[in-house]
């Protein structure tokens, strides 16, 4: 298993002085920083002399480590490779958090100081960060929005809006929409599939405006979309995504919520997956992200495409209001039980610590009286 | 430099250390900068001839050997290195034995150690650590979580003494991170870290001690509540703004 290796240093802001007072005492042996981030990312374990020392010093609890170099005069043995930069590129990209991409690319820029680097990963990570995220791009003419996702992917720079039946050509890197084309019969689904198709958008529409005050829906068939009538099964996918985007007030979040309907035609019943997941971000002075998720399932009968549309957008409201509900259990009971388990908010004596105005010495005795420690 | 920051905070925080790794490989020339100016979860070693875990960290560390609180030995063994002077080792015992109960009083289990050593200014420098696994399987009293983790780092500058009194600087850094998984609620992971200072003048009669004490445990309930309060908080908030609870919606039926 790699191993990831960090020294923890601490700043007081106006003691730098003592720090480097340390250091120019010690003796440096450590490996450089690169290659052990390049161990990190290559699953490469490593097989140092000083590994093994630690190693066999404390067996059950250490937390295994190696120290980085941080002295100025100390070159990087090796020079990162072009692909070793683009895949720390990529990384940072992939893991910024919702509607925060470009930030990071900013950041990221000027880390790098590297154009071709840059650029390369960007066309490699953009794309995978927007499906992931299902971001909603504006279509040219007022027709409305597309939802890029992995179930509306044409090709890599095409994606379905089933509900205008057209086909948005998007630029990843750029996060727009640069024109549309109608679909074309193949990309489209039968007669028979758009009619359940549709039904469920128009219900699932109807939803997500009462429930979500920016949200964006589309409902797109990712099996069997050429069968014809009756006899075979096939699959919609409904998709649901909201973003709240304020950087101003260092807060941004998103929900995503996606549904598989199996359409099972030999059992007459609809098979019903969801995912769900949401993240909030809040970094004003601080860090702080929430990232939940959960998977549902349900099931329900094949009917007539109204009322199959009813039913799974009656499950679906259901199944994401009942989340809602629970995610808000959890955050009250927060601060009096999860938490508690971190630290108290007071010893169980409900006051608190007992500092005691004695000699250093005595200090702990003392203090162990008042609270009735016995030695 | 300003980039490398921003990206650290944009970045997961379970993710801190992978991302600290990533810069240190892209600007190795920033290194020392970056190392300072970052937190990241705390480790841990045993000190096998006392039977206690430390906590490592820069101030205990001498090339790559770390001290323990407890025998003051660097592990592994070390020649020619840095120790704190006698009067400042006993004023650390009495640190560490101290501040063991104030942890077991607020963490109900955990590690801690305090480190000291002597500054330029005829003062000097102490550093109070706490790492507590509040999950299941770690000393998490009720079962709450799949997975928690609190470090706290307080470094506190002391002044020298002037006219019996002597001014304490504390920089207090939290880091938490804590997942519940469960049958209503899925997987709910709520992570991250926040830094305050506090800079109080004392009477040094009061006992250096006390006054860092009272000053760490003021600050640390600051922070413990700022973050589930308004850092967490926020975080519900925008939960509610992308998808209302129910009762709101249908309050607002009527007047459409």
């Amino acid at each position: 298993m790699p191993l990831v290796v960090i020294t923890t240093t601490w700043h007081c802001p106006s003691q730098q002085n003592d720090t480097v007072m340390i250091n120019e005492r010690s003796r440096f042996n450590r490996r450089s920083c690169t290659e052990n981030f390049i161990s990190v990312m290559t699953n490469v374990s490593l097989q140092s002399s000083d590994y093994r020392r630690r190693q066999s010093l404390s067996p059950a609890n250490c937390f295994l480590e190696k120290a980085m170099a941080d002295e100025e005069d100390e070159l990087p043995e090796t020079e990162l490779s072009y692909d070793q930069k683009k895949e720390i590129a990529k990384w940072f990209l992939l893991n910024a958090p919702a509607g925060e991409i470009n930030y990071v690319a900013k950041d990221l820029k000027a880390v790098l100081s590297d154009e071709e680097v840059y650029n390369e990963a960007a066309m490699e990570a953009f794309p995978v960060y927007n499906k992931s995220h299902m971001i909603c791009l504006e279509m040219p003419s007022r027709a409305g929005d597309v939802i890029v996702s992995s179930y509306s992917e044409i090709t890599e720079n095409e994606y379905l809006d089933p509900r205008t039946a057209q086909v948005a050509i998007v630029d990843h890197v750029k996060q727009i929409c640069t024109k549309v084309r109608p679909a074309n019969d193949e990309e489209l689904p039968s007669l028979y599939i758009e009619e359940y198709r549709y039904a469920l958008d128009a219900e699932i529409q109807r939803y997500v405006s009462e429930s979500y005050p920016k949200g964006m829906c589309a409902v797109n068939c990712v099996k069997g979309k050429d069968t014809e009538g009756p006899g075979s099964d096939f699959e919609l996918v409904v998709i649901i995504t909201a973003m709240r985007l304020s950087p101003q007030n260092f807060c941004n979040g998103s929900w995503r919520s996606v549904w598989n309907i199996d359409f099972q035609d030999e059992s007459q019943v609809l098979d019903i997956k969801g995912k769900l997941q949401v993240g909030a971000h809040y970094f004003e002075e601080g860090n702080v992200e929430l990232d939940a998720k959960k998977d549902f399932q349900d099931s329900t009968i094949f009917q007539s495409a109204d009322d199959c549309a009813i039913a799974i957008a009656n499950i679906i409201r259901h199944h994401e209001t009942e989340y809602l509900a629970s995610l808000e259990v959890a955050y009250s009971k927060l601060p009096d039980n999860t938490f508690k388990d971190l630290r108290r908010k007071l010893p169980v004596t409900r006051t608190l610590f007992p500092w005691q105005n004695t000699l250093q010495f005595s200090l702990t005795r003392e203090v162990e009286k008042e609270l009735g420690l016995g030695k | 430099m300003e980039a490398a920051l921003g990206l650290l905070r944009r970045m997961p925080p379970k993710q801190s250390e992978t991302a600290l790794s990533a810069l240190l490989s892209l600007i190795p020339q920033h290194s020392s900068d970056l190392l300072s100016q970052v937190d990241l979860p705390l480790q841990v070693l045993r000190d096998i001839e006392s039977g206690k875990d430390f906590i490592l960290c820069e101030y205990n560390r001498d090339a790559d050997s770390y001290r323990s609180p407890w025998s003051n030995k660097y592990l592994p063994p070390l020649e020619d290195a840095l120790y704190p002077s006698s009067e400042l080792r006993k004023l650390e015992v009495e640190a560490n034995d101290i501040f063991a109960i104030y942890r077991d009083q607020y963490y109900e289990g955990g590690i801690s150690s305090v480190y000291m050593w002597e500054d330029d200014n005829e003062g000097f420098v102490a550093c109070f650590l706490i790492k507590k696994d509040g999950s299941k399987s770690g000393h998490g009293r009720r079962g709450c979580l799949e997975e928690g983790a609190w470090d706290a780092i307080h470094v506190i500058q002391v002044g020298p003494e002037e006219e019996e009194m002597a001014q304490y600087c504390l920089t207090s850094t939290i880091m938490l991170s804590l997942t519940t998984d469960d049958e209503s609620s899925g997987k709910f992971g709520l992570s991250g870290s926040i830094r305050r200072q506090m800079k109080m003048e004392l009477a040094v009669a009061d006992g250096h001690l006390c006054n860092m004490g009272r000053m760490i445990e003021e600050l640390e309930g600051k922070l413990r509540n700022s973050l589930d309060q308004v850092y967490f908080g926020k975080t519900r908030e925008m939960v509610c703004t992308l998808r209302p609870p129910a009762e709101i919606v249908q309050m607002r039926l009527p007047d459409t």
